[in-house]
């Protein structure tokens, strides 16, 4: 059930548009496509804009766009949106060299769960997780569709270093360390994509809205990839389809 | 094209801007100058845009030598500038010699000043900014704070320098003191709070915490009432959220947090505010004033206003001479107890004392002590180290001397103008460094 957005300030120079209170593919649909139109519009005044799982927080400058006005632009903006032609669905595929050196915890997310560590890489790769919007870190994809099969508590002691790419399980959650980092998720395996960079324009790979699907590779197949990152000739593999109304 | 070498980083000195805008959906958090008026005021004294890149120094500042003519603007805290050893005009375009040196004796007033450079600090562009975030090295200088040895680009200038002289007329100069009213707009998400949580968040009066920093000012103080319980679903946050942990205490997001948070939100401080809030020394009182959105909308205005003063020439830009700030340097001697170069603000003791005491300048918590009694010691040497705002800093001695009582351990925790280390009474006074 998507009800009206409720639009509250942020302070002098931010409104945030509220559609719920839950994490919910309806709701974060919405808050991406009134980000969409706002981008594609470009009303001067507006900042920039930050979709997160059930708002968007719109920063403007209120010396050149009064509060009203903007209240009025975001109003009709989503009042536009069941018109809105339906986005399409992007997946990116992220290959995974799953276990062993490269995911130290498999072997205990697998035991936790009386599963073998193949059923476990099985589970995990055969789902197209949203991003439902990007935080905590530049570049971290929060994802939503992690099988409850797998999803396994934090580590009692966070690691002082995860390493960049690493592919980790916090409870309900599935993610990606796109730079190095602390951290406290259980580890199964490690991707060889640069997922930040500042030298590219855009400097992430897929933005909130995009669907992640892990591709299992060999470690083989991995120092391959890491190789043509390095180089610059690597390129993700992009699916792109039309999806059916809301 | 010219250049600053840095001599000592200071406590923590950072090339910053306005801040990254656009790469927030990124997850990359804003950055940019913790007092963004500073930094404009900053620029416009010499004549740069407002989104050039300026040093932010932070309460201990850096030593630093100026590798051409250039006009140099100081803004924000008063730290004790000095240029060549004399003291510094404050919110005034200044021309200086190459090779001058700026050195800061420590901390009177307010925590982070900025330095422009007629050209601006010419780091690389990162995603639209020079701004540094030093958690994901990004940005600025080699994406971390200055330090010695460290040859920092200045950009060419964009036109004429500005007439030295020019300034902010000395009424409309800030003073930040240590109690602070801070006015906020309420919300987001105010109604995750009891009644008598707005209350108290609104009526009490909170500490600014030593683990304060870029990120996030955090207090101390009454707890808050949650309706509910702390967590959200994560949304959007902004410069001057104010949310509020399990714990009942509100932290204020600074110009480095994270893009979203998990944590209710009970107000958000008005933009003019968080550059106040920016000029906040742990330890500091802070109380939360409500106003209306409409208000706040006055008061930025007021904010620019009070910007463009700085571009009508006025009566007191008369004297294009006037280099150093010699009233400023009366002050100066009539305190008599003036904080010392790259250390945590140290304060010598008044001569009614009759003693030499170094004091902190700040409340933290005492890392190391490197002498002891009976021990000569140099200039400058280090004489403890202090953890505050998540940093270990170096107190360094105020002149020659041989030590006489050591009056912390480590692990102490100390306040403001707590008596650290006194100097050996019964030795002849090292004049040469005195502050007159």
């Amino acid at each position: 059930m998507i009800t009206p957005p409720r639009v509250l300030p942020a302070g002098d120079r931010a409104l945030v548009v509220e559609y719920g209170a839950t994490i919910d593919e309806r709701v974060n649909a919405r808050v991406r496509g009134l980000a969409a139109m706002l981008n594609a519009a470009a009303p001067p005044g507006i900042i920039e804009t930050v979709p997160t799982y059930r708002s968007l927080m719109v920063h403007y400058d209120p010396l050149r766009l009064a509060v009203s006005d903007l209240e009025s632009i975001l109003r009709a903006a989503d009042a536009g949106l069941a018109a809105e032609a339906v986005p399409e669905r992007r997946t990116i595929e992220m290959p995974v060299v799953y276990g062993g050196e490269f995911g130290p915890d498999l072997a205990d997310v697998a035991a936790h769960h009386g599963l073998s560590e193949d059923d476990v890489v099985a589970i995990h790769a055969a789902t197209d997780y949203l991003i439902f919007m990007m935080g905590f870190m530049p570049g971290f994809p929060y994802l939503g569709g992690l099988s409850p099969r797998i999803a396994t508590p934090r580590l009692s002691t966070p690691r002082s270093v995860v390493p960049a790419g690493s592919v980790g399980i916090a409870g309900q959650q599935t993610g990606i360390y796109p730079t190095d980092s602390p951290g406290g998720w259980r580890l199964i395996g490690r991707t060889p994509v640069r997922l930040f960079d500042t030298a590219r324009t855009p400097p992430v790979l897929f933005e909130a809205g995009d669907y992640l699907r892990f591709i299992p590779v060999s470690a083989r197949e991995s120092a391959e990839i890491r190789r043509n990152v390095a180089s610059g000739a690597f390129a993700p593999v992009i699916r792109v389809e039309r999806t059916h109304p809301r | 094209m010219t250049w600053i070498d840095v001599l000592d980083g200071g406590m923590l000195t950072t090339v910053q801007d306005l801040g990254r805008v656009g790469s927030q959906k990124y997850g990359v958090p804003e950055s940019g100058a913790m007092d963004g008026l500073a930094l404009r005021a900053a620029n416009r004294l010499v004549g740069n845009a407002d989104s050039a890149a300026c040093l932010e120094m932070t309460l201990a500042g850096p030593e630093l030598r100026l590798g051409a003519p250039v006009v140099i603007a100081l803004t924000g805290a008063d730290l004790g500038a000095l240029v060549n050893g004399r003291p510094a005009a404050r919110w005034q375009a200044v021309s200086v010699e190459a090779d001058t040196v700026l050195t800061f004796r420590g901390v009177r007033d307010g925590m982070r000043a900025y330095l422009a450079v007629n050209g601006g600090i010419d780091v690389p562009l990162v995603l639209g900014s020079r701004s540094t975030f030093t958690r994901s090295a990004l940005g600025g200088f080699e994406g971390r704070a200055l330090c010695a040895g460290d040859r920092i680009p200045v950009g060419a200038a964009p036109g004429p320098p500005r007439r030295p002289g020019r300034l902010l007329p000395r009424h409309a100069v800030p003073v930040y003191g240590h109690a602070h009213s801070v006015r906020v707009v309420m919300g987001p998400q105010d109604d995750a709070f009891t009644d008598e949580g707005i209350r108290t968040f609104l009526a009490e009066t909170y500490t600014l915490s030593t683990q304060s920093d870029r990120i996030g000012c955090r207090l101390s103080g009454p707890r808050i009432a949650h309706r509910t319980g702390a967590d959200i679903v994560s949304d959007g946050t902004t410069l001057g959220s104010v949310q509020v942990t399990g714990d009942g205490l509100p932290i204020v997001l600074m110009a480095d947090r994270g893009t979203t948070g998990g944590y209710a939100k009970i107000a958000t401080v008005t933009s003019v505010d968080v550059s106040r809030l920016a000029q906040a020394m742990p330890g500091d009182r802070i109380t939360f004033v409500r106003i209306g959105l409409d208000e706040a909308h006055a008061l930025l205005r007021g904010a620019h206003a009070w910007l463009d003063a700085i571009r009508r020439p006025g009566a007191e830009e008369e004297d294009p001479a006037a280099i150093y700030d010699e009233d400023s340097g009366a002050t100066l001697a009539a305190e008599g107890c003036v904080g010392l170069a790259s250390a945590l603000g140290v304060r010598r003791a008044t001569r009614a004392s009759g003693r030499d005491m170094v004091r902190a300048g700040m409340p933290g918590v005492v890392v190391s002590v490197a002498v002891g009694p009976g021990d000569e010691v140099a200039e400058r040497q280090t004489l403890l180290v202090i953890e505050a705002m998540k940093m270990h800093s170096p107190l360094r001695s105020p002149r020659a001397g041989r030590v006489g009582r050591v009056l912390v351990t480590p692990g102490a925790l100390v306040e403001a103008g707590t008596d650290l280390i006194e100097f050996d009474s019964t030795q002849a006074r090292d004049d040469e460094h005195d502050d007159r």
